[in-house]
């Protein structure tokens, strides 16, 4: 095993997936002669060419649909949108068209497309720029949604992402990118699947439900509690549609508490159909209401304080995990 | 009348072809074609009042000379999109009626299987990429496969065909931009009947010539007249040879008239009944029929023949629909993703919704 970066596990796999297929391609604004906006594309056009890494002008609808267009006739490009607060540019090609065409045609046509943007906020870009738009996409069937957590995960699934013949958003964050985890040396050519949730820390006493960012946030305040003796179970989503059910059931079943913790924005999150999804298949099985953290409800704003408080952070974390294990005999 | 139109026709009067050149028998075919697509136009529109088909059906009566010149131009290794005016495109490809009107039926055995309606239709053997409802949602598209011709070094051209008022949407002026960057072997095919919905061309465009709206983007643009279907024919020959030697993308509007409303269900009350008048007098079937009748290639007897075999067919076709099977209830969830995945939602549900209508029905 050797550690490197979900930026650097994002950018061996696309030259993974480059040499691997001639019908892969990249596309997408600034990724060429620039690098990318967060470097993840670094290199490729020097090794690949201007045929497989396309720099586009800023049009997301036009280059957007572009893609999925290729893609029914056979291409597999790779899309990558600056945030995903220019994805709303592009939200007709995407979900009107993109996620339609194979059911809407009677089967005749795949979208094989990938579209990588990272969402989040923190980076004091003020309100057009920390946005989390995962829950308009995880509605729409057609499309599948992931967003890894940790190298490993960011590798695995992108290349699963990439081997797909659906339309696939694979959801990145500005926050994560230094961040590092362990791969496999041999870059082995493992994939995780889509469709499935993984338990990144086992613990007994509640479950933390989160996906991207959030869970290095959960599996670093789990590992905080250990302290005081709380053995606290972390689900790590990272597929958002297909949502991986058993998985999360399961693990409530094993603690009975569960705090869910996202960055998007609490009414109509990610979280609140996960709460829905608990409470219609386990309510037995629940021995304190389920919490939500998640980001206030506001524009982010530009000022430091003020952003602090509107995100997501790892005190309201830990106030929720205090609430809902009141009364509970922890350490089992 | 459409400005644009009274043009076009000025510039149609001197156009002179020498038929004794053309094969006799695709000319006649032509004719075959504009009279399969009216009639078709024509029983669709009566099927829907006879609620066979559902939802928004949008007809292409007084456009058939602009499809069957286009049409008749491309070569089996092209691609073609179109927006939801499109059932004459589809028919005109070759592709058999009777798929076409079990599609409208919401059958089975409907090119989309049932799945798309009259909107939405596809047959990728023929490389017909489907029609879209999204107004100008073809266009980034049509735009993507022209460009994974190029990528895959493969012949042929895409046609992307649209409404006059789609030029007024931003993904064709993208579109437009990333052709002419990428140089992409693709034909914009603006058919300008006049109106989007019930707007005029000229309250829609500031630029009502719509053929120089490329202007901004380098990309050549021509204006034909849509009603003849030679004309038609000729430029689109011109300007996909281009588009597959030079990669030189293009604009070609074909300035016609629409018989009926927007769609079946629009009475139309925004032109006055001496422009609707004056539209359809210039029947581009009157029009081309007069040619073959000058030329001397058809006589009267011909014309009731072909009539009455075009009955036939669209008849068959109607019948071909009627006595094919919805689709399956159990299939309600099938084709709705290409690679199945874990935990997908809605399998299940669509299993059990089937069962309790089955059961109810």
């Amino acid at each position: 095993m050797s550690v490197i970066t979900y930026r650097q596990a994002l950018n061996e796999t696309l030259r993974e997936e480059l040499r691997r297929d001639d019908n892969v391609f990249l596309m997408g604004e600034e990724i060429g002669i620039f690098e990318g906006s967060y470097k993840v594309t670094a290199g490729l056009l020097q090794e690949f060419g201007a045929k497989r890494v396309v720099d586009t002008p800023i049009a997301e609808e036009g280059f957007v649909g572009l893609a999925a267009g290729a893609a029914m006739l056979g291409l597999r490009p790779v899309v990558e949108i600056m945030t995903i607060n220019f994805i709303l540019l592009a939200i007709d090609q995407v979900v009107n068209h993109a996620a339609k065409i194979h059911y809407m045609f009677g089967g005749q046509a795949r979208v094989p497309m990938v579209i990588r943007t990272p969402g989040g906020g923190g980076q004091q870009l003020a309100a057009t720029h920390s946005q989390n738009f995962e829950a308009w996409f995880a509605y729409v069937p057609g499309l599948k949604v992931l967003a890894p957590a940790t190298p490993y995960d960011a590798k695995g699934m992108l290349r699963s992402a990439i081997r797909d013949d659906d339309p696939v958003i694979f959801l990145e964050n500005l926050a994560l990118y230094n961040t590092r985890g362990e791969v496999p040396d041999d870059a082995g050519d493992y994939t995780i699947p889509i469709g499935l949730a993984d338990v990144k820390k086992e613990g007994t006493d509640l479950t933390i439900i989160a996906y991207s960012r959030m869970t290095v946030l959960a599996l670093d305040i789990a590992r905080r509690l250990e302290d005081e003796g709380i053995n606290a179970e972390v689900v790590d989503v990272r597929s958002l549609r297909p949502l991986d059910k058993e998985t999360i059931l399961n693990s409530v079943k094993k603690t009975n508490r569960v705090v869910i913790v996202e960055e998007d924005w609490r009414s109509y999150g990610i979280g609140a159909e996960i709460a829905a999804t608990i409470q219609e298949e386990a309510f037995d099985y629940l021995d304190a209401p389920i919490r939500r953290v998640a980001g206030i409800e506001v524009p982010l704003p530009y000022a430091k304080v003020l952003e602090r408080a509107a995100l997501p952070s790892a005190q309201h974390l830990l106030d929720a995990i205090h609430t809902t294990l009141e009364g509970a005999q922890v350490g089992r | 009348m459409n400005k644009a139109a009274e043009e076009v026709q000025a510039v149609v009067t001197d156009y002179q072809r020498n038929l004794a050149e053309e094969d006799a028998d695709t000319l006649r075919h032509y004719y075959h074609q504009l009279l399969l697509v009216r009639r078709f136009e024509e029983r669709t529109g009566e099927m829907y009042t006879k609620a066979r088909i559902g939802g928004y059906c949008h007809l292409n009566l007084g456009e058939e000379a602009t499809i069957v010149g286009l049409m008749s131009a491309l070569q089996p290794e092209d691609y073609i999109f179109t927006n939801y005016r499109e059932h004459g495109y589809i028919v005109a490809r070759g592709v058999e009626p009777g798929r076409i009107m079990a599609e409208l039926f919401g059958k089975e055995t409907g090119v989309s299987r049932g799945r798309g309606g009259s909107m939405h239709l596809f047959d990728i053997d023929s490389h017909f990429m489907g029609g879209y409802a999204i107004v100008g949602g073809q266009i980034p598209l049509a735009t993507g496969a022209a460009f994974a011709l190029k990528y895959q070094e493969r012949p042929g051209v895409v046609i992307c065909q649209m409404g006059d008022a789609t030029t007024n949407i931003g993904a064709w002026h993208e579109s437009l931009n990333i052709a002419k960057l990428y140089q992409l072997p693709i034909i914009y095919f603006v058919v300008n009947n006049g109106y989007g919905m019930g707007t005029t061309v000229e309250r829609g465009s500031a630029e009502p010539d719509l053929y120089k709206k490329g202007c901004a983007f380098r990309i050549h643009g021509e204006r034909v007249e849509g009603r003849d279907l030679l004309a038609v024919r000729d430029v689109t020959r011109r300007l996909r040879e281009r588009a597959e030697q030079e990669h030189e993308p293009a604009i070609l509007e074909a300035v016609s008239y629409r018989f009926r409303g927007h769609s079946v269900v629009d009475p139309a009350r925004y032109r006055s009944e001496e422009e609707v008048r004056e539209g359809r007098a210039d029947d581009p079937l009157k029009r081309y029929a007069t040619v073959l009748l000058d030329s001397s290639l058809i006589d009267e007897e011909w014309l009731k023949q072909v009539a009455d075999q075009v009955d036939q067919e669209v008849q068959d076709a109607i019948d071909f629909a009627n006595d094919s099977p919805d689709p399956k209830l159990e299939d309600l969830f099938t084709y709705m993703y290409a690679t199945p995945v874990a935990n997908t939602p809605g399998a299940s549900e669509a299993i059990a919704a089937a069962e309790q209508a089955g059961g109810k029905g």
